[in-house]
């Protein structure tokens, strides 16, 4: 008789206050966090082709190629994992090197605006059509990754499953925040050849 | 002078920036309820046109279980039509749980730009690569020369000619799921604790019949409906019936006084009744999730 009592109080006592909850948030940032991981990949997978197809017709865009094929070497150097989320450095370097394969992905698209017939190529199209679908949906991943984080930080920090949290280890989780945005958007050496002009020194 | 000058800069930057953010927050386009599948805020179509895309559409849902619908909005701004449009399927999730076969055709009249959404069930038979050759070759040629309803027309029908192909799940004929719903489950756990605890009370007594009657319940309403609110408040209301309901209904159980006892029942229900009447005609999404895949263009 005791027992059963006893483990009855446990299971209200522990969802009473909020550990099924942080379980459960914890799980949908793992599900938003493997979205996105997904969806990079996804891009990543898409470069080759996209390489390969731009070569075809405008192969003296060497600079911009090399390029974007180095950034998804960069890309696909870093092992992204789930347990990722636990380490802040890799996180901030991971993101550092998906931004440097947008900006290059996107000079090289900017790129291909000049070649007519690149541009009507329906292989090309198709490719353009997928690249952008596959940002949208990296977008829409982070999107709800961002919030799931902002879910699972809100209860982490709350009382009282701030308690809980702490008793059981959880602990906030990195976000995109604005300083990685910043530094993701910052475009790697363009070079417009008059360094004389830099504002403020 | 300089110095302040640096400082201040970046200051008023970041007002204007916070302040641009905070209008744009404000005056984001709103997304319409989901009444019908064809939704027109432009009066673009006229009514039987209207009425013969939401036809085709709802042939084609019946037929396929997939679901496809069409908006036209004035605009999106400030947003891009991906983020409006994404806005727009979170909220009215087209598409079947789990199978999340929804599309949706979208056009920013005024932005002059058009987007086609589809679930994650589709991105098979719908990659970004046909949604755009769908709104590329078919759709903004007719767009461009002002024939809205032939462009929408014979893209939803291309959408769903591309879709017939994909072996989905078969549609189910609205057979409502009556399970898991709390209008059917919390009556019937009652109506168990209520009988369970009149067999009971002659052996044990009331009050630790009525406690353990309704520690049952709750936990079984926790189960059944997966909110543990619902599980304690299905206790609590058990637990009333058999300690305070008890010496009236003791004795009159199984004659007519029972049913003057009713009342219980429809405050136990109250507050969950709501949910059963969903589907009372009209339209409405199935619970499909979207990733962001498909295609936008421009004419």
């Amino acid at each position: 008789m005791r027992k059963p009592l006893f483990l009855l109080a446990l299971t209200l006592l522990l969802s009473g206050c909020g550990y099924n909850t942080l379980q459960s948030r914890d799980e949908q940032i793992k599900a938003a966090w493997s979205e996105v991981l997904n969806q990079y990949q996804r891009r990543a997978d898409l470069v080759p082709n996209l390489v390969n197809t731009v070569k075809g017709f405008a192969a003296q865009e060497k600079q911009v190629l090399t390029q974007v094929t180095n950034a998804r070497a960069r890309v696909g150097s870093i092992q992204a994992t789930p347990a990722l989320l636990e380490n802040q450095q890799a996180f901030a370097k991971l993101l550092r090197a998906q931004s440097q394969l947008t900006s290059a992905l996107s000079r090289l698209m900017v790129v291909s605006e000049r070649y007519p017939r690149l541009r009507s190529s329906s292989l090309f199209r198709d490719l353009q059509a997928q690249l952008e679908g596959t940002e949208n949906r990296i977008t829409v991943a982070r999107n709800r990754y961002i919030q799931a984080v902002q879910d699972y930080n809100v209860t982490v920090r709350s009382f009282p499953t701030n308690l809980t949290a702490m008793l059981f280890g959880f602990h906030t989780k990195p976000n995109f925040t604005v300083e990685n945005e910043a530094a993701m958007s910052r475009p790697p050496t363009v070079d417009f050849s008059s360094p004389s002009i830099s504002p403020a020194q | 002078m300089m110095h302040k000058v640096l400082v201040s800069a970046p200051c008023w930057a970041l007002t204007l920036c916070l302040l641009l953010i905070a209008g744009a927050a404000l005056a984001l386009a709103p997304v319409p309820p989901l009444k019908a599948r064809v939704t027109d805020l432009t009066g673009t179509l006229t009514a039987r046109q209207k009425a013969s895309i939401e036809r085709e559409l709802k042939a084609f849902e019946a037929r396929k279980g997939s679901q496809i619908a069409v908006l036209i909005v004035p605009t999106t701004r400030p947003e891009a039509i991906e983020q409006y449009s994404i806005r727009v399927v979170d909220k009215w999730k087209l598409g079947r749980k789990n199978v999340d076969d929804g599309a949706l055709l979208l056009i920013a009249k005024n932005d002059r730009a058009l987007r086609i959404e589809v679930g994650y069930g589709l991105e098979g038979a719908l990659p970004d690569a046909i949604a755009n050759r769908i709104i590329d070759e078919i759709i903004t040629p007719r767009f461009k020369r002002g024939n809205f309803y032939g462009g929408i027309q014979a893209g939803v029908q291309t959408m769903m000619k591309v879709i017939q192909r994909e072996p989905l799940p078969k549609p189910i004929r609205h057979a409502q799921e009556n399970g898991g719903s709390p209008a059917f489950t919390l009556p019937s756990i009652i109506f168990f604790a209520f009988i369970v605890g009149q067999l009971f009370r002659g052996f044990i007594g009331s009050l630790p019949t009525a406690l353990g009657m309704a520690a049952v319940s709750a936990g079984m309403a926790w189960l059944l409906l997966g909110t543990f609110l619902g599980g304690l408040l299905c206790g609590l209301v058990v637990l009333v019936i058999l300690l305070f309901g008890g010496p009236y209904i003791n004795g009159s159980f199984g004659r007519g006084g029972y049913y003057s006892r009713g009342g219980y029942w429809g405050g136990g229900m109250g507050g969950f009744g709501t949910s059963g009447s969903l589907s009372g005609g009209g339209f409405s999404g199935g619970g499909g999730g979207f990733g962001g895949g498909g295609a936008s263009g421009r004419w």
